[in-house]
Formats: structure tokens, C-alpha cells, sequence
């Protein structure tokens, strides 16, 4: 079995240059990476492979001689899927290792076609399991960074601001799932406390759709505001939702419901105490800046 | 036996729950409670639960039973201090008190008793945040 890690381990540089020859036909991307740093990927990946390969177990990858070769392969595919590289970009990268892998175990054992055949036949294995292997690993890379990014979008899209002593307001765009309920219900919730806010108002304007589980996870939030001593106050609600909701029997009975957030804002600033007043047409021009106040 | 201690501060019962609740004290506690309104004839309870940091199913029933009952007596319950852990938690076990007022703390727990009997005289705290 060993056979193959010899006939790499022999023509290393050979097999090398014409494998980064190969890739640049198909898939050499000067754009993205560097000529140097291909250069350096492939000598490791190949004198890995070569060491992998020359092991008893050369067509187990998952054994512990491949380590290395593992290891560095998904490097290498992590660091293109973050780079940009395409799928079949970065299957490529393993893929095109065997032609001229084949071309060099073709020349070493043309004179007894039976082991040529065996050994191509590993060969082949080994490069289709590190191919698959790569696109693991890639597929892997991309996923953590979706889960990533989603994370992110979920603290972006739900800050809660204070409008006034003890009344805080909630704008929420976009759909509510379960696991954004979460984090607002939370957010909301921890923000009541460190504010000591009896008043929070939900804003759902930027919400696309009211369906019942979006209304389910709304009343949830509201409920445990309430479990705490804070009042919620739904605002937002438009023409088009408020009929949904109805449709749907959707019982908002228990909750303040207003059109708009200036609404709400006002209801909470009456329950308060509070009360906005016009000032008197002098004192407004007061607080137009020193350089106007002349008869003062 | 352990116990939660129950404070009275005029026609008000004051409870602090400042140990974590098991199912016997629980039970002390409605004892003790409807015991007390009895006894003292008080208007209001108040029940401090910011130290509270583990709920269960049970302990929300608690709650609400002592609210309950202390309403049958004449008495109205406000439960102050419920730490945002512990609210979702009681809505994700589907219990939502409904029986029950909340305040955020002691203070505006006692405003709220205080302004539904017309009373000012308990809590000489609370013009301060109105100010």
C-alpha cells in the first residue's frame, strides 16, 4: 500500500508543478490568492498527503497519520470559503492533483499494469475522500458564517431605546420568529430593570405580517413585562393588520393597542403624570439661538 | 421550622422571599399569610421576590393562590422585584398570573397599594419619584 506514498514522496516537485500548472487552466485565481501562498499550500498539502499516504493505513483519511493532512485541508477550505472561492473552486483545488499524480504513477510503474491499476485506484480514493473532504469543510465555513451573521442581525435588529424617564420604546423590524422573541423578550426585559421603566411600548410598523405566532410571541413578551411591573403598550398597528388580527380572532383585549408610536407615546407620558404643553409664542423663540434674541 | 417572614407596616403585609423557595415553605407561607390578614385585618400584600432567582411551576402557583386568597380576605396582593429570568421563565411554563398586580420595586409596590385605598401615609418614599 505504501507504494503510492513512495511514487509522491519521489517525484514531489514534479507532481507539484504540474498540479499548479493544471490549476492554472481551471481554477487559478490571481484575484483572490497569491501566487507565493499557493505555492506554500500546495508543498504542505502534498508532503502531508505524501506522509499520509506512505503510512499502513493509507486509504483510511479519517486514521490518525493523516492528521496533518486533514488538518491543513480544512484550513485551506475555510480560509477560501472566507476568501470567496466557489464550491467547485475549492473542490478543484484537491481535484486537479490527479492528473498529473496519474501521469507520474503511469511513468513509475508502466511495466506491471496490474499494481499501476491498484495503485491509480488508491489514488483515486484517497483524492476523492480529501475532495469531499474540502467541500465539508467549506460547506462547514460558510454555515458557522451564516450562523454568525444571524446572530449579529438578531442584536442589530432589536434595540431598545429609552424616550423618557421610566418609558421605553421597542421598534421592531422585521418577522418575529421564536428565537428573536427570545432575545427581545430579554433585551426588553433587562432594560426594564436597569432603567426601572414602567412603560414600554412595542412598535411593530417594521413588522411584515401579524399572523398567530407572531401575536403569540408578542403576548408572551408583553406578559412578562407585566410579571415584572411594567405596562406594554402595542403601537404601529396598521390598517392592514388590524384586519388580519380580527380575522384571525386573535384576542389583543388585554393589551393597549395604538396606530402610531406618538399615540402610545402619549398615553404613556399621561398615565405617567405627565403631559406635553405648546409653549407661549415668545419662550419658543427663546430657543432659536442668542444671535435672534434681540427684544430680551 | 424555617420560615418567611412576614412584616406588617400599618394596614400592609410585607414579604421579602430572599431564600430559595422549596415546596414546605411554600405551603408555611399561605399559611402564615392568611393567618396574618385575618389577624391584623390588612388591606394589601406586598411580596418582594427580587431575590428570587429559580421559579418553578409550584412557586407560580403560590403566587397566584396567595393573591387569590388574600383577595377572598379582602386583601390585595402585588407581587414587586420579579427578575427578568424568572418572568420568562413563568411565561414559558404558560403561567401568567392573571390574578396578580406587579411593580417593579418596593417603592412603586407601595405606591400602587397605597394609591388603591387612598392612602399616603405609608411610604415616605413615595412623593420623591413623582417629584
Amino acid at each position: 500500500m505504501s507504494k503510492l506514498g513512495e511514487i509522491i514522496s519521489r517525484n514531489e516537485e514534479r507532481i507539484r508543478a504540474d498540479w499548479i500548472n493544471d490549476m492554472g487552466k481551471s481554477i487559478q485565481r490571481a484575484d483572490l490568492i497569491s501566487k507565493v501562498e499557493l505555492e506554500e499550500q500546495t508543498r504542505s498539502l502534498l508532503s502531508a498527503i505524501a506522509k499520509g499516504a506512505s503510512s499502513d493505513q493509507s486509504d483510511d483519511i479519517t486514521g490518525p497519520q493523516w492528521n496533518a493532512a486533514r488538518e491543513l485541508l480544512q484550513d485551506i477550505s475555510s480560509s477560501r470559503a472566507r476568501q470567496g472561492f466557489t464550491p467547485s473552486e475549492t473542490a478543484t483545488f484537491v481535484l486537479s492533483l490527479k492528473q498529473p499524480l496519474f501521469m507520474v504513477i503511469r511513468q513509475e510503474l508502466s511495466k506491471n499494469q496490474e499494481e499501476m491499476f491498484a495503485v491509480v485506484w488508491t489514488a483515486t480514493q484517497l483524492l476523492d475522500k480529501l475532495a469531499l473532504l474540502t467541500t465539508e469543510s467549506y460547506t462547514a465555513t460558510r454555515e458557522e458564517l451564516i450562523s454568525r451573521q444571524q446572530q449579529e442581525l438578531l442584536e442589530l435588529s432589536t434595540p431598545v431605546v429609552k424616550l423618557w424617564d421610566g418609558i421605553l420604546a421597542l421598534p421592531i423590524i422585521g418577522t418575529l420568529d421564536s428565537a428573536r422573541t427570545q432575545v427581545v423578550m430579554e433585551e426588553l426585559l433587562q432594560t426594564v430593570v436597569a432603567t426601572n421603566s414602567k412603560f414600554a411600548i412595542i412598535d411593530i410598523t417594521g413588522v411584515p405580517t401579524v399572523d398567530t405566532l407572531v401575536a403569540q410571541h408578542l403576548l408572551k413578551t408583553i406578559t412578562a413585562a407585566r410579571l415584572m411591573g411594567a405596562e406594554c403598550i402595542i403601537s404601529g398597528v396598521r390598517p392592514q393588520i388590524a384586519q388580519t388580527i380580527v380575522h384571525l380572532g386573535i384576542n389583543l383585549e388585554d393589551v393597549i393597542t395604538k396606530a402610531k408610536l406618538s399615540d402610545a407615546f402619549a398615553l404613556a407620558l399621561h398615565r405617567s403624570g405627565r403631559g406635553v404643553v405648546r409653549l407661549a409664542p415668545g419662550a419658543a423663540q427663546g430657543s432659536g439661538g442668542s444671535s435672534t434674541r434681540r427684544d430680551d | 421550622m424555617e420560615r418567611i417572614p412576614i412584616l406588617r407596616m400599618g394596614p400592609f403585609l410585607l414579604i421579602t422571599i430572599q431564600v430559595d423557595m422549596h415546596d414546605k415553605l411554600a405551603m408555611q407561607l399561605q399559611d402564615d399569610v392568611t393567618e396574618r390578614i385575618s389577624d391584623w385585618g390588612s388591606s394589601g400584600v406586598l411580596i418582594d421576590i427580587s431575590s428570587l432567582e429559580i421559579v418553578d411551576s409550584f412557586i407560580g402557583r403560590m403566587l397566584a393562590n396567595i393573591a387569590a386568597m388574600s383577595r377572598v380576605l379582602g386583601a390585595e396582593t402585588v407581587v414587586v422585584g420579579m427578575q427578568p429570568a424568572v418572568a420568562i421563565t413563568l411565561v414559558e411554563l404558560g403561567m401568567s398570573l392573571p390574578g396578580v398586580r406587579t411593580a417593579l420595586n418596593v417603592e412603586s409596590g407601595m405606591e400602587l397599594l397605597n394609591a388603591s385605598f387612598g392612602r399616603s401615609q405609608i411610604g415616605t418614599m413615595h412623593d420623591s419619584s413623582e417629584a
